[in-house]
């Protein structure tokens, strides 16, 4: 009982944070706003006829599930400098299991990531993705998902890093890739071998994929942007999060201490 | 050592790639309710010890005991009883001091998680009223951290780290970057805190005439205990009471004084070594009229160079 108190009080604290740091909150509309607006617009009215379907909406669907994925994993890479300074110096003395702090973390950066899907959802309005509100609010579970994925994520890179200095040299690497690789912006079902591998071990695919999936569901073009069945995401996502979490947390605890 | 509420036996800490162990074989005890303070260069050895002993880094080798628990084994459970104020603060800026001391109470097990402080129970009102009276933060009380002034910021970390009764009280260079008035007020607060709770301090810290007042002091260098006893054993083994004079003919004192075979130092001033306390004697003894005359009771700070000192010479 005193852990899901911890658990809550941790991520609502993470939450307080960040709505009250307005340069923070402006930052994460800018960059997709870029995506969105500029590239998928561009994409839209040249290749839109030769691909068969609107690709502001498929780039629109794939930057909800990169910006979950990606805001809450960034979220958790700054906990290893996170730890020694203000509050969370205290979190990390008080009589709490890592696993909760981890948790809470990730539950934390994942209502943050949620804000910022929001806006999101407010500028495809105005830019014009066809979305109905409706379908928009089922969606809300899977994004969750997503962001358990990212943060998973983030745990199981930082694990075993001992600065953050190397972790923020790391984490564009092993991000920027998955952009691609998972067919945020463009269409990934038939690629050549060595980056058909890459792309399918990506966890990130699964995150984008999930969210079409669902997104997509009754529509005509289905077939031509979707790889695999909701279920068949969730079965992965679920597989990765528990293997991220467990080696991820065990690792960071134990060079926590051991300098 | 029947009442020690902290045990340290035999510590070692090698950081890895190291050559050197950064703490070697370290054993000492701190009684309950007493004062402690760790003293020592820096890269002595003192922040390695203390984050050991407030869980944030593992031991090497050796045992510690803290309020009976193990740390290794117990962590949790040492984690529950004591209370830390680290080197560099541990307040959230944008959160309020009341959200800063909410959350500590709820992460400590004290209550249960409430989103908004008009939910939470009217005992922690009550204690929140109090505490707020005492730091003097009434009215700030709800307003986000980053408003308050570096004294009052450290007074609010340890009104909140005594939130849930530790046993024991770290302070990691608790005063560093405040004001003369704040560190005053600061450790008022703390011996108020201590005589009415009984709480076990340990004390690391640079200003030396905190450390006069504690119970023992405990100096470090290159990892190993070079002194360890109350803050008046330390100075009467290390320093030298002295009687600093001063008059207008000089020469006539120094030959006074030599003919009374008294040992004394030039240095900018005669600081004549005294033994014994024999002040008294000292002075009805002197003829040439004097226009200084001071009795310098060795200081802490005066015993810990003399250690140091000795010590990196001897090493």
């Amino acid at each position: 009982m005193r852990e899901l108190n911890a658990i809550l009080t941790i991520a609502t604290r993470d939450f307080i944070k960040f709505t009250r740091d307005r340069g923070r909150i402006i930052a994460t509309f800018i960059f997709p706003f870029i995506f969105i607006g500029v590239l998928g617009g561009s994409l839209q009215s040249n290749l839109a006829q030769n691909a068969g379907y609107n690709f502001l909406e498929f780039i629109f669907a794939g930057v909800l599930g990169q910006t979950l994925f990606q805001s809450t994993a960034s979220g958790i890479i700054s906990l290893i400098e996170d730890r020694e300074n203000d509050f969370s110096q205290e979190i990390f003395v008080s009589p709490i299991s890592r696993y909760s702090i981890i948790i809470g973390k990730i539950l934390g950066e994942s209502l943050v990531a949620m804000v910022q899907i929001i806006g999101i959802l407010i500028f495809g309005l105005i830019v014009g993705v066809p979305i109905s509100l409706i379908h928009f609010v089922s969606l809300i579970p899977f994004f969750l998902i997503v962001c358990m994925l990212g943060g998973a994520f983030g745990i199981f890179v930082i694990g075993n890093l001992a600065s953050q200095r190397t972790a923020n040299q790391i984490f564009p690497f092993v991000m920027f890739p998955q952009f691609f690789l998972a067919g945020v912006f463009s269409p990934i079902k038939n690629l050549p071998l060595p980056l058909f591998i890459l792309s399918r071990i990506a966890p990130m695919t699964y995150g984008v994929d999930l969210i079409r999936s669902v997104y997509y569901a009754g529509n005509p073009a289905y077939d031509k942007v979707v790889l695999f069945s909701t279920q068949t995401n969730l079965l992965v996502i679920g597989s990765f999060f528990i293997i991220f979490l467990v080696f991820g947390t065990f690792m960071f605890v134990r060079n926590e201490r051991n300098r | 050592m029947s009442n020690s509420i902290i045990k340290v036996n035999h510590l070692v800490k090698r950081y890895k790639k190291a050559k050197e162990n950064a703490v070697d074989d370290l054993t000492f005890d701190v009684k309950e309710g007493e004062f402690f303070a760790l003293l020592g260069p820096n890269g002595a050895g003192k922040t390695t010890t203390i984050s050991i002993l407030t869980t944030t880094l593992a031991p090497t080798s050796g045992t510690v005991t803290l309020a009976g628990f193990d740390l290794e084994k117990e962590s949790a459970q040492v984690r529950g009883t004591t209370g830390i104020i680290f080197q560099k603060p541990s307040l959230d800026e944008n959160l309020t001091a009341e959200e800063n001391v909410r959350f500590h109470c709820i992460l400590y097990g004290i209550y249960s998680y409430r989103p908004t402080y008009s939910l939470m129970p009217q005992e922690y009102k009550d204690r929140l009223d109090t505490l707020a009276k005492v730091v003097g933060i009434e009215k700030e009380f709800f307003k986000p951290v980053k408003t308050f002034s570096g004294g009052m910021k450290r007074k609010l970390e340890i009104v909140r780290s005594l939130m849930h009764k530790p046993k024991i009280l770290f302070l990691d260079e608790p005063t560093s970057g405040l004001d003369p008035l704040s560190r005053k007020s600061l450790w008022q607060y703390l011996m108020h805190v201590r005589k009415t709770e009984n709480t076990t301090v340990f004390l690391t810290t640079h200003y030396l005439e905190e450390a006069e007042d504690a119970d023992r002091v405990c100096v470090i260098n290159h990892g190993k205990i070079v002194a360890l006893g109350t803050p008046s054993e330390l100075k009467n083994k290390w320093v030298k009471e002295d009687l600093i004079v001063e008059a207008k003919d000089r020469k006539k004192l120094k030959k006074e004084l030599d003919a009374l075979q008294l040992k004394y130092k030039e240095d900018g001033v005669i600081k004549i070594a005294l033994t014994d306390s024999n002040a008294q004697k000292v002075i009805q003894s002197i003829k040439t009229p004097l226009t200084y005359l001071h009795i310098n009771n060795p200081t802490l700070e005066e015993a810990y160079l003399e250690i140091v000192g000795f010590n990196t010479n001897q090493a």
